[in-house]
């Protein structure tokens, strides 16, 4: 693994040479992110996102087993005992918060670390598995997130769960069926909470388990940085360990100050009022919109309003919500060019930036009520969303001409184009 | 090779294609002007002690607010999550809060442990505050068929919190005349613009200043009461707001310095190499 001048584990006290005989975990770490992991030196702080979402990942690990302490997962009680966790238990308030909006800073972070892989091309070769297991990742992390949303059983809860186990409604004849196996009944209840629940206890395992997989393989070829330049030679890099432990260790800060301000003076900032009323099948909200992290998609559901083809407009939503998270496995083959940043590609540059508003304002078009004008806007956002993937990557990948490239991570770290390394017009906020 | 390019290609013409005659065929009619939206009118901006990050209650307006509730709103609605030990929590004793709950005049449903017969005896502190009404259907009996909604919890549950409630309270006004005839209230519902659908069933519960006698010697406007009975409700929604205000402040100074530390000991670390 890793590269020929990385630093060996040579443990000097007798006790940990002997463990490093029995079991070399320390020798593990030490060459996973201790100094014998070599990494650019140039990488920014956008680098620091994959370690914040780890430290997001634990902090929900956590504070969700002490939740489980206390909740109960059944329909007549899971409410109230929501509220014995607000109201009895001591700090539940706050185990209850920090869980609730640790799920939107796990997505807030995230969604930066994916949209860092877009812009560097960190999915391209050599690290297309990292990015194949990452969007695995986001998978499992919107499935719990999904479930996690259900178990306090409120209005959202309860409509959002019926919505969303809806769309599995829309597949041709096998769809009614399937629905109700997922659900245990015609509806959600008892039996889909309880199963929500014990899923939503083990996909973050599951997602643990794949993380270590993620960065195993990141660790073969080693970290991109903002050149795309691949690393030469050990003037390229610095271990890990003092260098990035810091960097992340004031990243790490920053990120906790701000969850803090969220946690403890806008708690419920980011939820839906209804989510304070207790589920009722017998009266629906005004609007039933999901949790903010998966609004842009639910506007590209409600896009598609058309039997296209004899395909139910329904259907073709549905279709093409999970369309737009599946095509991020293919973005390593549709991407045709060899050059790997952003920054030496002009062209791809102003698509990345179209594609990232054009998500910003699908994600506002998804909590906006249903106008006419709301609908044309997100078909308008959902067409650009699909193209921007399958018809003008593929293109522009292949047709644009490439800046020259510096010839080395050093090179360009010396002549002063580390300027240049942070996305245009970022520059001036990274230094 | 030419398949990578042209199998995404085609897969997305296929979504772009069903968008495009999405855009098309669907009739894309003018929005209809909405009344409702038209004489729908948003909270008024007022302020609690609570507001802020440094927000602390106003502990007599809660004894106050928690006045209100008993003799007024207590008829229709419930605050099934609050226990009348929790009143201890905005300043009251506890021989306060145990006579509080002995004289409360709706009594704790109990079973007779001589015959099991379904009764009622008087309420402890450690009793969630009763509700007037055995169950839901009785509420709706009592209420030309609308239920009171319990108000524990109503503050975070409406878009506007306390502000909303207070608007609510105050705003009830003469159907305006140019209003339509589809949107005029029907027998036993009653005009308010702050109502999601301008028609509430409640009945104005406020109507005349010194409707309830505070002791404290302040002056029981509907104003004042509407402003004190949703402070009270701030509370029992959230009644560990104070604690998570001053925890706030705390982790927040704590984590500003760790992290002003942390810079300062990743700026030592690079310094001198270039990056
Ligand atoms: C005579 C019975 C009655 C009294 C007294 C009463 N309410 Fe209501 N209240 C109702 C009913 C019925 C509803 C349901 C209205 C509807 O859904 O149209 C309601 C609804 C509400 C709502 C919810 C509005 C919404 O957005 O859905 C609030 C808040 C409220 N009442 C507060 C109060 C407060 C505070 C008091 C005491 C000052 C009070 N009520 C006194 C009967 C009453
Ligand atoms: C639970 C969520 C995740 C965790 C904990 C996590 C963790 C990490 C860590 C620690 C790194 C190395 C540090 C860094 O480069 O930032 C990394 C790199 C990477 N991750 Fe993730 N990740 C997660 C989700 C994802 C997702 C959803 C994707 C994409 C869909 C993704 C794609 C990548 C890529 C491409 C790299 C290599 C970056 C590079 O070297 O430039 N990750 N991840």
């Amino acid at each position: 693994m890793s590269f020929p001048w990385a630093e060996h584990y040579a443990p000097k006290h007798p006790v940990m040479r002997w463990l490093d005989e029995k079991l070399p975990l320390p020798r593990l770490v030490y060459s996973a992110v201790g100094p014998g992991y070599p990494v650019p030196r140039n990488l920014n702080y956008f680098w620091n996102f994959g370690i914040l979402a780890g430290l997001a990942l634990g902090i929900q690990i956590v504070s969700g087993i002490i939740l489980a302490m206390h909740y109960a997962a059944n329909g007549t009680v899971a409410f109230d005992s929501v509220e014995h966790i607000m109201r009895d238990v001591n700090s539940g308030w706050l185990i209850r918060y920090a869980h609730m909006n640790g799920a939107s800073f796990f997505f807030i972070v995230v969604y930066i670390h994916i949209f860092r892989g877009l812009y560097y091309g960190s999915y391209k070769a050599p690290r297309e598995m990292v990015w194949l297991l990452g969007v695995v990742i986001f998978l499992l992390m919107m499935a719990t997130a999904f479930m996690g949303y259900v178990l306090p059983w409120g209005q959202m809860s309860f409509w959002g769960a019926q919505v969303i186990t809806g769309f599995f409604s829309a597949i041709p004849v096998v769809g009614e069926p399937i629905r109700e196996w997922l659900l245990g009944g015609f509806a959600p209840d008892n039996a889909a909470l309880n199963r929500f629940f014990s899923l939503h206890y083990l996909l973050p395992f599951v997602i643990a388990g794949v993380i270590v997989l993620h960065i195993w393989s990141l660790h073969i070829p080693g970290s991109n940085n903002p050149t795309g330049v691949d690393v030469q030679g050990p003037q390229d890099t610095v271990p890990f360990h003092p260098y990035y432990t810091a960097k992340d260790g004031f990243g790490a800060g920053v990120f906790l100050v701000c969850y803090a301000l969220l946690t403890f003076f806008a708690p419920n900032y980011l939820g839906h009022p209804d989510n304070y009323i207790p589920a009722n099948p017998l009266s629906t909200p005004a609007h039933i919109v999901p949790e903010w992290y998966f609004l842009p998609f639910y506007a590209i559901l409600k896009s598609f309003t058309f039997n296209f083809l004899w395909i139910p407009a329904k259907l073709w939503g549905v279709m093409a919500m999970f369309g737009s998270i599946l095509l991020l496995f293919f973005l390593p083959w549709i991407d045709g060019s060899p050059v790997r940043s952003a920054n030496y590609r002009p062209l791809y540059q102003k698509f990345f930036w179209i594609l990232l508003v054009d998500v910003l304002i699908l994600g506002y078009l998804g909590q906006a009520e249903v106008t006419p004008m709301v609908v044309l806007a997100s078909q308008i956002c959902a067409i650009y969303y699909f193209s921007h993937f399958l018809i003008i990557l593929p293109i522009v990948s292949r047709i644009e001409r490439p800046l020259p490239l510096p010839n080395s991570i050093t090179e360009s770290v010396l002549h002063g184009e580390a300027a240049e390394a942070a996305p245009i017009g970022l520059a001036a906020a990274s230094h | 090779m030419l398949a990578r390019i042209f199998a995404p290609i085609v897969v997305g013409l296929g979504f772009v294609t069903a968008l495009v005659f999405a855009i098309l065929f669907t009739p894309h009619d003018a929005a209809q002007p909405n009344v409702v939206e038209e004489f729908h009118k948003d909270p008024k901006a007022i302020h609690y002690a609570s507001d802020g990050p440094l927000g602390k209650f106003d502990r007599q307006q809660l004894q106050r607010g928690f006045q209100v509730y008993q003799e007024v709103c207590s008829a229709c609605h419930s605050i099934r999550l609050v226990h009348f030990r929790d009143l201890e929590e905005i300043g009251f004793t506890k021989p306060e809060v145990k006579a509080i709950a002995k004289q409360y005049k709706i009594e704790q449903p109990s079973i007779n442990p001589d015959t099991g017969e379904a009764t009622t005896r008087k309420n402890l502190p450690s009793d969630p505050i009763p509700w007037n009404f055995a169950n839901e259907i009785a509420a709706r009996a009592a209420n030309n068929n609308a239920l009171p909604p319990d108000l524990s919890l109503m503050v975070k549950a409406r878009e506007g919190g306390a502000p909303y409630i207070y608007s609510l309270l105050t705003g009830f006004a003469p159907v305006p005349a140019n209003l339509p005839a589809s949107n005029r209230p029907a027998p036993n519902l009653h005009y308010n613009p702050y109502f999601a659908n301008l028609n509430i069933a409640m009945p104005p519960p406020l109507t005349a200043d010194g409707q309830v006698e505070y002791s404290d010697g302040t002056k029981a406007t509907v104003d004042q009461m509407a402003r004190d009975v949703s402070a009270f409700l701030i509370w029992t929604a959230e009644p560990k707001l104070e604690a998570r205000h001053r925890a706030g402040i705390g982790v927040v100074i704590f984590l500003l310095i760790a992290t002003v530390l942390a810079y300062m000991s990743y700026r030592n670390i690079w310094a001198g190499k270039k990056h």
